[in-house]
């Protein structure tokens, strides 16, 4: 697939504090690229360099071919941006913000169609203060979709939405992906990484950890995966001597956990229940916990807390 | 061209939505007219050619009226957009920095002359004031005196840190000459070294250059107020064009 971003030794500085060095990625065309790190890991100086809203210290950045620096206008013309922080005046109503924005693009999409595209329908005369978290962040995606744009940048787009707002703005980028468009995203929630994104970068102290899909990030970790289950009564000698053949064994009175190597050929979960239900033991609330890519995360980044 | 004409459109309505920015604009010159027409009447005769202190009013209101405007819907407009970071999401459009400027003179400019016009209609309806210059010689000082004085606006607008400093500066900057410049009633009625201070504040010749077409003098007799207010605009025009920050 071709990059349609592409990010060779990125260095950022901001008086003596380095914000990102030596980043270097690509985005290929029609996925949704992730940058994940926790607050100050230079996730926003990047897209903002990408943006063109800032200027880099060192490296190359070609977006859809373009340096934002230098073709800035030609940039803006192609790509929709939603920003970290922006707003619009209060007063200005939910129909009058996309009209105006509209008018900014020669070939602007149908802004009546995103309207209801994006459920803000009933919201079309409502002034922007008047508007809840989610609400504003979705006039904000349908403005960064205004240009019909071949790349969209989505910094922190779901930073204090409730989880129903969040699932319901996860849907509208794998709609945006579904229509052709390139997504980068920056967020520090790695389920919503986890989830939405093809790939990821991780990234700390302004350096890119780890990059890779998210699958292959977690494989990667070589972490263990946990069978947890509750059993009535004890665990006769016999059994307990099969459990701990299929991984280590912990009892805690009544519940049972047994940690296995994570990606074995047989599951441990399957191998667990059939031993269970070879003998006929009820058990209860059977659970499996896997690593996930905050266990990843934490294990690139440390867990010493930040600022 | 689109665009302009959807901001300037866009910001006319949010200009009217405030109720504030609105009734220091258009009424409240209006309500200063009718209370000192009460005061006064049609005496004393303070004007050159001898017409009552209502004439002398009209073209000091519509001074007041511009001083207000530069001064405070501009300023603030600009510095909380900025503070907010609506001019941030501007910034990732393609639209120019000018298109935004130009909407908010624009509009400004449409509410001043608004202003202007319901100040000379109330003036000509309730007090039979009579204009004795010339309509384009009249016409031409107010828009001089409105765009150096929107000139202040956007320096202040760039220079001020914050949204809530160039309020407060905006402000003190507006009472002390609405009082001293003669913009809020006539210079004649303060004592002499009152009149003195009024030199130095550019307001003052706002007043004297309306006040002088207003009752139609050449404009011969205005040169320094044409200087003065030439020179404002240019330095408005080169300081916002330098200070302009999207952030």
């Amino acid at each position: 697939m071709d990059a349609i971003v592409h990010v060779e030794g990125l260095r950022k500085v901001y008086g003596v504090t380095v914000a990102v060095e030596e980043v270097s990625f690509e985005v290929r065309a029609g996925e949704i690229f992730g940058m994940v790190g926790p607050n100050g890991a230079g996730k926003t100086t990047t897209i903002e360099c990408l943006e063109g809203l800032r200027k880099p210290d060192q490296g190359t950045i070609r977006v859809l071919g373009l340096d934002p620096q230098r073709d800035g206008q030609a940039l803006r013309l192609r790509t929709g941006m939603q920003l970290q922080q922006s707003n619009l005046p209060d007063r200005m109503r939910v129909w009058e913000a996309l009209d105006l924005y509209a008018s900014f693009y020669p070939r602007a999409a149908d802004w009546r169609a995103l309207l209801t595209q994006l459920g803000l329908e009933e919201k079309r005369n409502a002034s922007f203060s008047k508007l809840s978290g989610g609400q504003k962040q979705r006039l904000f995606v349908a403005l960064a979709l205004l240009p019909d744009p071949e790349l969209v940048f989505l910094d922190e787009l779901t930073t204090g939405l409730d989880p129903q707002a969040r699932h319901a703005i996860w849907d509208l980028v794998r709609d945006v992906r579904a229509r052709g468009k390139t997504v980068l995203l920056t967020t520090h929630f790695m389920e919503e990484a986890e989830r939405l994104c093809d790939r990821v970068a991780i990234l700390d102290h302004g350096r890119i950890e780890a990059l890779d899909t998210p699958a292959a990030l977690i494989r990667g970790l070589e972490t263990e995966e946990r069978v947890v289950f509750n059993l009535d009564g004890g665990l006769s000698p016999a059994l307990q001597n099969a459990l701990a053949r299929a991984g280590r064994l912990e009892i805690q009175g009544e519940r049972v956990v047994v940690h296995g190597k994570n990606g074995c050929e047989v599951p441990l979960v399957s191998e667990v229940v059939n031993l269970l239900s070879g003998q006929g033991i009820p058990f209860r609330d059977l659970r499996t916990e896997q690593a996930t890519l905050e266990d990843v995360f934490l294990s690139l980044t440390g867990r010493k807390l930040r600022e | 061209m689109k665009s302009l004409t959807k901001m300037t459109w866009m910001e006319a309505k949010l200009f009217l939505r405030e109720p504030v920015g609105a009734f220091f604009t258009l009424i409240f010159p209006l309500l200063m007219l009718f209370i000192f027409g009460t005061i006064y009447g049609s005496q004393p005769a303070v004007g050159p050619g001898g017409q009552g202190a209502i004439a002398m009013l009209i073209p000091a209101f519509t001074a007041m009226t511009i001083g207000i405007t530069g001064l405070m819907p501009i300023t603030i407009t600009l510095a909380i957009y900025r503070e907010n970071g609506i001019l941030r999401r501007l910034r990732t459009t393609p639209v120019s920095p000018l298109v935004v400027m130009a909407a908010q003179v624009i509009v400004v400019f449409t509410m001043t002359c608004l202003g202007m016009l319901l100040l000379v209609t109330a003036g000509k309806l309730v007090y039979h004031v009579t204009f004795e210059g010339n309509a384009f010689s009249m016409a031409g000082g107010f828009i001089l005196s409105s765009l150096s004085f929107f000139g202040i606006g956007f320096i202040l607008a760039g220079v001020m840190p914050t949204a809530r400093t160039a309020q407060v500066v905006a402000m003190v900057l507006l009472y002390p000459m609405l009082i001293l410049s003669g913009a809020a009633w006539p210079r004649e009625l303060m004592p002499a070294t009152m009149q003195k201070v009024s030199a130095f504040l550019p307001l003052t010749y706002v007043v004297n250059l309306l006040r002088g077409l207003w009752t139609g003098q050449p404009w011969g007799n205005q040169l320094l107020d044409v200087g003065v207010l030439v020179g404002m605009l240019l330095l408005g025009v080169l300081v916002s064009a330098k200070t302009f920050r999207w952030e």
